[in-house]
């Protein structure tokens, strides 16, 4: 097991360089700098600003020279936040959005597999439908639109929590964000932990034990929990790519430092090192939670083998 | 910067944002700014979001007061050559930098000769090329910085010598590329001098925290030499590009002055929370350029007919809602030194069914017709605002025959295109970096040659005329202001007659702000330094 | 192993229960699946809706009084007044809504559909190579689906649509094109089991050629995973699409699609509510009826449930 992870550890890196590559190659191709902005620069200022950044230079060498910084782990400075290093943004982007992500990832995949085993003991009654309903509403209503509505409601009208920003300390700041974010992954995840349970519940052994005479509650937690999570889990790798696009728009509604908001605005203002910078720092986010899902999935499902 | 020093940098981030302020009295002003500042260096910066940070907490020659006239600031007095061609300022006393270093004559030469230095690529050093060698310098063609029209007499007096005499150099002088900055740390930390650790102030706030993506935040500079009258201890500049979720943070309290709003609220706010909404004149100018250098819009008939068939009157009040003013010709009205009256066609006078009539007529004399319609691209930069002016034009259009292509791009492939003269018609808007004429009519002068290829910088359109050309480089050198302003308006019209480019509105500042502040006071320029606002609990 | 979306488990599910059937029980499990998913009233109601909106969406702008691209300017911003004859008001343009929401869902629809119809195909040809011809062939191909599945697409759509411009055509391919990757997965294992069966041996020994054969004999043995592909892609890429319309990335004006108008009329939900409403109903209505359609076909493919 041990071989295995770190094989999956090293094999992260050939994919962030593609990732890195795909990127670098794309964003050159595209029209627009980073420096074209609303009044026009004199041209020699405009090319001592393409020389600091290095754009001066044959698009391949720009490539390789970034490509061996970045292995060495320095991101280059940022085109359009002039003041900063790529590195020192992602040193303030990076732990908020995982922490954002990781709460609401925690928050989301509690109440989904609650929501789904009621659903599922529940199966065509009104628990279900309600609870399908609710929970249908995360996945279907843009979560733009979400985040302005809950704002709306909870921050101007009932003036119950915080309407946006990030100071720090204050938790409830980061109630509405997480709900936004979160909504559609329980939402996922009750669907998902619905049909496992039927499955489970429906299966022989379960019913054996149920011929047996066990209590519902005991047989629901110590026998049909575990299997019927299989899937769930299986579900929390790519669940977890879902919600951290998702802080894409949370942040950007809210107000909050994250590397969403980030790469959004560095996309849009062609902040090439930005760019590139967030994006690594995706791929290598998504590559880690998912080689740790992948371990939880194999404790789970023993029929699984490291290959 | 390593990995290492990410995890450093993070908990330092965390460490910070942890230091609440003490102090139950401490007044803080919650800002909504907009956008991210890209850098605090008032060498690099270039939009209204970070003029607002950087001109509270450096201070040039000239200030602002409240309704954003120059008033002395880190000069307390200045003479004036007879000629207009000399400026002397004498530098208050007791003015220092946060860090106890005093502010001299030299921090102001050495802080023009960074400004000018092409190595330094500031955006907008051309707004102080009235000082004599300045362009030179920043164009590479003067080498040695002593040339420059900045000298410091002693620590306390600093001498400007211009090319010409300019009667809006006061006034540009409040421009922050007029800045000092800190030799000592400029030349200690170089570019990094603008680092949360390494920065200080000389104006009424210094900065403490910069939190991209969320604030920065300001405290009060005690040692300013105007402390005693700054009324606010703390100010925070909110990042935050979403206008509506801006405006519902405002009603939720959580900000105390808004710089923007959704249009579309206008009217609710002024029913909901009456007086709170300022809509005032701003310098500045909504309009459409014409690629002139390509059949179908070099044809005068052509951009006649269009720019006539616009029905300006709708677009403020009905399709924007927030009544901005229409445009005919080029001078914003209630810009300084253009005395005269207000460039105005006659057709706009007329009736909007018989303008259409004469319009159609011109484009059969240019050869379009119904036979030979004519469709054009019209290119306008994301943004809900200029979808809509653009849609509601394209619609006005239809009736004489036009029938319009819409694209919409990010700002920076906008600019690109319109640069490179890859358009038909395109979005653009000017707001004035300074309150005088000729900083609008610039934008219609010929390009020049520079190492053989023509530089036309902000005149997209690329409009020509020797004309115009001689009379802006007329006014220039004229010293009496009524000869000049008549100078200037002889160009307008000129321009105008030949539909340069099509004006559209004169843009609206549009900022909310909360009954208990006070200080806050609407002007031209929009600018509001935070140094005159008070608030009251 | 990684990256296995709920789309995929339910594909698999599906997949292995063909797989254990002969190929004509197969058709058969299919016509048993239509019987049951007629029994279940939710998915019928759904699928009901959902004809219905896509018959209007595409028929109805025949029938309505005004055109989405005509600018009434004796109507800009008013609330629905029949006598005008905007059953659903306009917008700041003068524009009627009912028009352009009928556009607008058309549009929505046709980027669903067409982005789905790319990314099936892409995944059948794909799938059936790397399945039909095993062996080093496929673990490369399939090495290569892996890599892509750990990126975060949504990144490279906006990148993509930041980078050439928003034309519909880019956003039906661009988002096909990163959508393809369960189906691909799915019918490589399909392939890999159908080439081992009698009638697949028997074509190839009577001189068939790979692309006869896949086309002929195991193509069609995927209707039932492409159908439930199919439902639960479509509202994926709807919402997709209106993410990408709030970052300011939607279709060009004057085209428009659900996801561009409700975020039009998000931040008006005050003042001009019923720029928010119609598109808000109509998207939401649609989702809700593809996802218990989805529901309704997976539990009448997999009849392990009853």
């Amino acid at each position: 097991m041990f071989n295995y992870a770190t094989r999956r550890v090293l094999s992260a890196l050939p994919i962030a360089i593609i990732a890195v590559t795909v990127c670098f190659f794309i964003l050159r191709l595209a029209p627009g700098g980073p420096f074209d902005g609303e009044r026009a620069l004199p041209p020699l200022v405009l090319q001592n600003l393409r020389a600091h950044y290095n754009l001066d230079q044959p698009i391949w060498i720009q490539y390789f020279n970034y490509v061996w910084r970045m292995i060495q782990g320095d991101f280059g400075p940022s085109m359009v936040m002039e003041g900063f290093e790529v590195s020192e943004l992602l040193a303030i982007g990076l732990p908020f959005t995982l922490m954002l992500g990781m709460t609401a990832f925690i928050v989301a995949t509690i109440i989904g597999v609650i929501a789904g085993i009621i659903a599922a003991v529940n199966q065509n009654k009104w628990p279900d439908y309600v609870l399908v309903l609710a929970v249908m509403l995360g996945v279907i209503v843009p979560n733009f639109l979400m985040g302005a509505l809950l704002q709306l409601l909870f921050g101007v009208y009932l003036r119950w929590l915080p309407a946006g920003g990030w100071s720090g300390g204050n938790w409830l700041q980061l109630v509405l964000p997480v709900t936004v974010l979160a909504w559609p992954h329980a939402a996922r995840i009750s669907r998902l932990m619905r049909g496992s349970m039927i499955e489970t519940l429906g299966s022989n052994f379960i019913r054996t034990a149920m011929s047996k005479g066990i209590g519902e509650r005991l047989m629901l937690t110590r026998h049909a929990l575990k299997p019927a999570l299989i899937p769930v889990v299986s579900y929390l790798g790519p669940g977890l790519s879902y919600l951290l696009t998702g802080s894409l728009v949370v942040e950007s509604i809210f107000g909050l430092p994250g590397i969403g908001k980030y790469f959004i605005q560095a996309a849009l203002n062609r902040d090439y090192g930005l760019v590139l910078g967030t994006t690594v720092f995706y791929v290598m986010l998504i590559l880690v939670l998912n080689l740790l899902v992948d371990l939880v999935y194999a404790w789970l499902d023993p029929r699984v083998r490291f290959r | 910067m390593h990995f290492g020093k990410i995890l450093g940098a993070a908990s330092l981030a965390v460490g910070l944002s942890l230091v609440a302020i003490t102090g139950a009295s401490a007044v803080t002003l919650n800002l909504h700014n907009g956008g991210d500042p890209g850098s605090v260096d008032p060498h690099k910066v270039s939009g209204d979001w970070e003029n607002r940070v950087v001109g509270d907490y450096i201070e040039g020659l000239v200030t602002e007061d409240a309704e954003a006239k120059a008033i002395p600031g880190q000069a307390e007095t200045w003479d004036i050559s007879e000629d207009g061609t000399v400026y002397t300022f004498h530098l208050r006393d007791g003015i220092q930098w946060t860090d106890g270093t005093p502010v001299t004559a030299g921090d102001f030469v050495f802080a023009f000769q960074r400004l000018f230095d092409p190595a330094t690529a500031s955006e907008y050093a051309y707004l102080q090329y009235p000082i004599k060698n300045a362009e030179a310098i920043n164009a590479g063609t003067i080498t040695d910085f002593n040339e420059l029209g900045v000298k410091a007499i002693d620590d306390k007096t600093l001498e400007i010598t211009l090319e010409a005499p300019t009667p809006y150099f006061v006034d540009a002088l409040m421009h922050y590329t007029a800045y000092p900055v800190p030799r000592h740390l400029v030349e200690k930390f170089g570019d990094d001098w603008t680092k949360m650790d390494n920065i200080v102030a000389n104006g009424p706030f210094k900065l403490v925290e910069w939190v991209p993506g969320s604030h920065l935040r300001a405290v009060k500079n005690d040692m300013y030499y105007d402390a005693a009258n700054v009324k606010l201890d703390e100010v925070y500049y909110y990042v935050l590009e979403d206008e509506s979720a801006a405006l519902n943070r405002y009603r939720a309290g959580e900000f105390d002055i808004l710089t923007d709003f959704p249009a579309d609220q206008y009217q609710f706010l002024k029913d909901n929370y009456p007086g709170e909404a300022h809509v005032d004149p701003f310098l500045g100018i909504y309009y459409y350029v014409m690629n002139q250098e390509k059949a179908p819009l070099d044809d005068v008939r052509v951009r006649k007919a269009l720019s006539m068939s616009i029905m300006r009157d709708v677009i403020g009040p009905e399709v924007l809602g927030t009544g901005e003013l229409p445009a005919y010709g080029w001078v914003p009205p209630g810009t300084n030194n253009y005395d005269g009256a207000e460039y105005m066609p006659d057709w706009a006078a007329l009736p909007y069914d018989e303008r259409v009539a004469m319009a159609k007529q011109l484009l059969t004399e240019a050869g379009y017709g119904p036979d030979k319609p004519l469709s054009l691209q019209l290119r306008y930069n994301t943004n809900d605002a200029h979808q809509r002016v653009a849609v509601a034009i394209a619609a006005m259009w239809e009736p004489i025959g036009v029938s319009i292509e819409l694209f919409n791009s990010e700002v920076r492939v906008h600019y690109d295109a319109l640069r490179a003269g890859d358009f038909q018609i395109g979005r653009a808007g000017w707001l004035l970096d300074y309150s005088d004429a000729a900083n609008t009519l610039d934008l219609l002068k010929t390009g020049t040659m520079q190492d053989g290829t023509m530089n036309w910088g902000n005149n997209y359109g690329r409009y020509s005329n020797a004309e115009f050309d001689a009379l802006l480089a007329e006014a220039a050198t004229t010293t009496d202001l009524v000869a000049r302003a008549g100078l200037l308006h002889q160009a307008e019209t000129i321009a105008m007659d030949e539909f340069a480019a099509i004006p559209i509105y004169w843009y609206v500042s549009e900022n909310v702000v909360k009954p208990y502040i006070e200080g806050f006071a609407d002007n031209a320029k929009d600018i509001h330094r935070n140094r005159w606002i008070t608030k009251s609990e | 192993m990684a990256g296995i979306t709920g789309k995929d488990r339910t594909l698999t599910a599906y997949a292995d229960t063909l797989e254990r059937l002969d190929a004509p029980k197969g058709r058969s499990l299919t016509q048993d699946a239509m019987r049951r998913l007629i029994a279940n009233r939710a998915a019928l109601i759904s699928i009901f809706l959902v004809t219905a909106i896509v018959l209007i969406a595409f028929v109805g702008s025949y029938f309505v009084p005004w055109d989405g691209t005509k600018v009434d300017w004796g109507a800009i911003r008013k609330p629905p007044n029949f006598e005008s004859g905007h059953y659903l008001g306009t917008d700041q343009n003068g524009r009627d809504l009912l028009a352009r929401l009928l556009q607008g869902t058309q549009m929505s629809l046709i980027v669903a559909g067409v982005a789905t119809v790319v990314s099936v195909v892409v995944g059948v040809v794909y799938g059936a190579i790397s399945g039909y011809f095993g062996g080093r062939v496929d673990a490369l191909m399939m090495r290569f689906v892996d890599i892509m599945y750990a990126l975060p697409y949504i990144l490279f759509v906006i990148i993509l649509v930041v980078i050439f411009g928003r034309s519909p055509v880019l956003l039906f391919v661009g988002i096909g094109l990163l959508e393809w990757l369960t189906m691909a997965r799915i019918v490589r294992g399909q392939t890999l089991s159908f080439k081992e069966k009698e009638f697949v041996e028997a074509a190839r020994a009577g001189g068939a050629k790979p692309f006869t054969i896949i086309m002929r004999h195991i193509v069609p043995n995927l209707t039932g995973p492409v159908v439930i592909y199919a439902t639960l892609t479509v509202p994926e890429i709807i919402i997709v699409e209106s993410f990408l319309s709030y970052l300011g990335l939607g279709v060009q004006e004057p085209l428009t699609s659900l996801g561009t108008l409700i975020s039009n009329g998000a931040p008006v939900a005050e003042v001009l509510p019923w720029l928010l409403v119609a598109p808000a109903i109509v998207l939401v209505t649609l989702l809700l009826c593809l996802s218990y359609i989805g529901d309704g076909l997976r539990d009448a493919l997999d009849p392990k449930d009853r």
